[in-house]
């Protein structure tokens, strides 16, 4: 058992337990602190794994930006019957049952993958030296795949993630610019507050 | 990602791996939590003794700037064991919790902060290899990490029970999602120039004659970026003029109200601490990182290198304070601005400032190469794929690393010019 393992159990364990807390924890502020433990513990696992641009988007989008909106919102509402969810048990049992099918959809994918298949890569390529871990990545993004094609016969290219990242990037365009139109301010033809 | 650092290029890991357990092999799980735990004492040290000394600087110029004397007797003759003294007593107070309070988010609240900003330490490259984890996206790293300290002043605020504390955490939740915006975009207009979002090798590519490679000479809108930057991270340190958060004059002590004792300065060593961060960011992207302007290459010997990175570790030590002087200084001098104006300040002047000097910054070396046919004005940065085979290399003399890869691997860079060649063909 190396250290690795050891971390590597760690952090497992902490992203399990605390995703069992959320589900159990009442509190709804409790819940998102929870929350913040397992998907912060998630991250810990893609760093362990060599995965740092996965892991520093994962606290970015998850940890840093999303939590901090669910926080604020529930700041903002956490207020009466809000503050604590009792759930009636017909509730539980329903999302219980629902859980489960899930862990077997999981377990089902984790058993069929060949876990003792060797990756092979290009000598020279992606070497986890001096901190040279998202180059692939982001050759990848760009269209290029040298992990399929350096060893590969000439003419025959893979085809990178260039189309894909544009189609993410030109949705999250029209996602602002519809956040921008729904939260601009209106203008009211008879206006009756007093303050400017 | 890599854990490099410590005795020069000397890879701390393999060194005790060579040293004390088998030599000749990978570093192990005994070599690994040897390096680990160094490693964490000197981040540690880095981590306590500025904000040490910063929490001395900000009460003796505050005292200056407003014509008194500040501490004058603990310690001799500036008062300067005031921090020490500040801390035993600190250490000595009773560790309330109010009984509104939800005690357990109210106790971990200081640890979420003190560790984020510790973290980011371990990502800051103090002088060439010096840095305890480099990464190919250390700065997008960097400023993940930065963006988890909100959390816990958000928590700390919520689960106090009281409505001073929960209005501090609102003013800095709204406070922090808006600015975190105009800094990344700020951030990245240097990256645009260098070419990498790797720390150390922006670090590197600055050395050369004067100034002339620091990146904030390289365009007029690195310039202009630089000071939005330090505007955006003087705000994202919740320092005043941008310190709503605490607003004594309105909100009793804003998040910090019903804080005392140990965790109270642990959200001040965690403030003077991130600082420093942000403006060794602020050093490492625009100001030529540990570089004084005068180029000392011919240095082979391995005690030669070692102190001269020992210098570059003090040439950056002292340009990062430098910049928590100003955001000392520009605290005591500048009055708070009210919420809205923040929030003005914020999305209707920062945010399109930055969007302007992000699409300047890109469009600059076209127009550069359209009519003088160069991409800089001054010299060229130094050459990109030197600095990453001089990164390499140093992998490449880590023992047990060496016995692995072969010295005459292709390096990453000519892997991607290949495999670019062979696409165009």
């Amino acid at each position: 058992m190396s250290g690795e393992h050891v971390l590597f159990s760690l952090f497992a364990i902490s992203t399990c337990a605390s995703a069992v807390a959320v589900v159990v924890s009442q509190n709804i502020v409790r819940m998102a602190f929870w929350l913040i433990v397992s998907l912060g513990s998630t991250a810990g696992l893609f760093f362990l794994l060599h995965a740092d641009f996965v892991a520093a988007t994962q606290m970015l989008v998850y940890v840093g930006g999303t939590l901090v909106l669910l926080i604020f919102g529930v700041m903002l509402t956490a207020s009466g019957p809000y503050l604590r969810l009792k759930i009636p048990p017909g509730q539980g049992i329903m999302a219980a049952g629902i859980g489960c099918v899930f862990l077997a959809m999981i377990f089902v994918t984790v058993v069929a993958v060949d876990w003792n298949e060797t990756i092979v890569t290009p000598d020279g390529f992606n070497e986890p030296g001096a901190g040279n871990t998202a180059r692939g990545l982001g050759l990848s993004l760009l269209g290029f795949r040298p992990d399929k094609d350096l060893g590969a016969a000439d003419g025959s290219l893979s085809t990178g993630y260039l189309l894909p990242f544009e189609i993410i990037s030109v949705h999250l365009l029209v996602v602002l610019i519809g956040a921008a139109y729904l939260a601009r301010a209106k203008r009211r033809v008879a206006s009756t507050d007093t303050e400017n | 990602m890599t854990i490099i650092l410590a005795a020069g290029d000397m890879h701390l890991a393999g060194f005790f791996q060579e040293r004390l357990f088998y030599p000749n092999a990978q570093p192990g799980a005994g070599a690994m939590i040897l390096a680990a735990l160094v490693h964490v004492a000197l981040l540690g040290a880095f981590f306590g003794l500025p904000a040490g000394v910063f929490i001395w600087a900000e009460r003796k110029i505050s005292g200056r700037i407003q014509d008194r004397l500040g501490p004058t007797r603990v310690g001799g003759r500036f008062g300067w064991l005031q921090t020490l003294a500040d801390g035993v007593k600190l250490i000595q107070k009773e560790d309330l919790a109010p009984a509104a309070a939800d005690r357990l988010l109210f106790r971990m609240a200081p640890y979420i902060v003190v560790v984020a900003t510790f973290a980011a330490f371990i990502v800051l490259p103090f002088s060439d290899g010096w840095v305890a984890v480099a990464s190919d996206i250390g700065l997008f790293l960097i400023l993940a990490i930065m963006s988890l300290e909100v959390l816990g002043v958000i928590l700390a605020g919520y689960s106090s029970g009281s409505k001073w504390a929960l209005f501090g955490a609102m003013r800095e939740a709204a406070q922090m999602v808006s600015y975190e915006i105009p800094m990344a975009i700020c951030a990245i207009i240097p990256i645009i120039a260098a070419g990498s979002l790797n720390l150390g090798e922006i670090g590197q590519m600055q050395s050369g004659w004067f100034f002339a490679n620091w990146l904030v000479f390289h365009d007029p809108f690195t310039f202009m970026a630089f000071f939005s930057y330090f505007v955006c991270a003087t705000a994202s340190c919740k320092r005043a003029p941008f310190d709503l958060a605490e607003a004594e004059s309105e909100l009793v002590a804003g998040f910090l109200t019903e804080y005392s004792g140990m965790r109270w300065s642990l959200f001040f060593l965690a403030e003077y601490a991130s600082m420093f961060v942000v403006s060794g960011i602020a050093v490492l992207l625009f100001l030529g990182g540990w570089h004084i302007g005068i180029p000392i290459s011919e240095v082979t010997t391995p005690a030669g290198k070692y102190f001269l990175n020992l210098m570059g570790m003090f040439v950056f030590i002292s340009k990062s304070s430098l910049l928590v002087f100003v955001q000392i200084w520009v605290r005591w001098t500048l009055p708070r601005l009210r919420i809205d104006q923040v929030m003005m300040t914020c999305l209707k002047y920062l945010i399109p400032i930055s969007c302007f000097l992000f699409f300047g910054a890109t469009v600059w070396p076209l127009l550069l190469s359209a009519i003088f046919g160069r991409t800089t004005v001054f010299l060229d940065l130094v050459d990109k794929n030197t600095i990453r085979s001089s990164v390499s290399s140093r992998i490449d003399r880590i023992p047990g690393r060496s016995m692995m890869s072969n010295s005459d691997t292709l390096q990453p860079m000519s892997v991607d010019a290949t495999l670019i060649v062979k696409r165009s063909e």
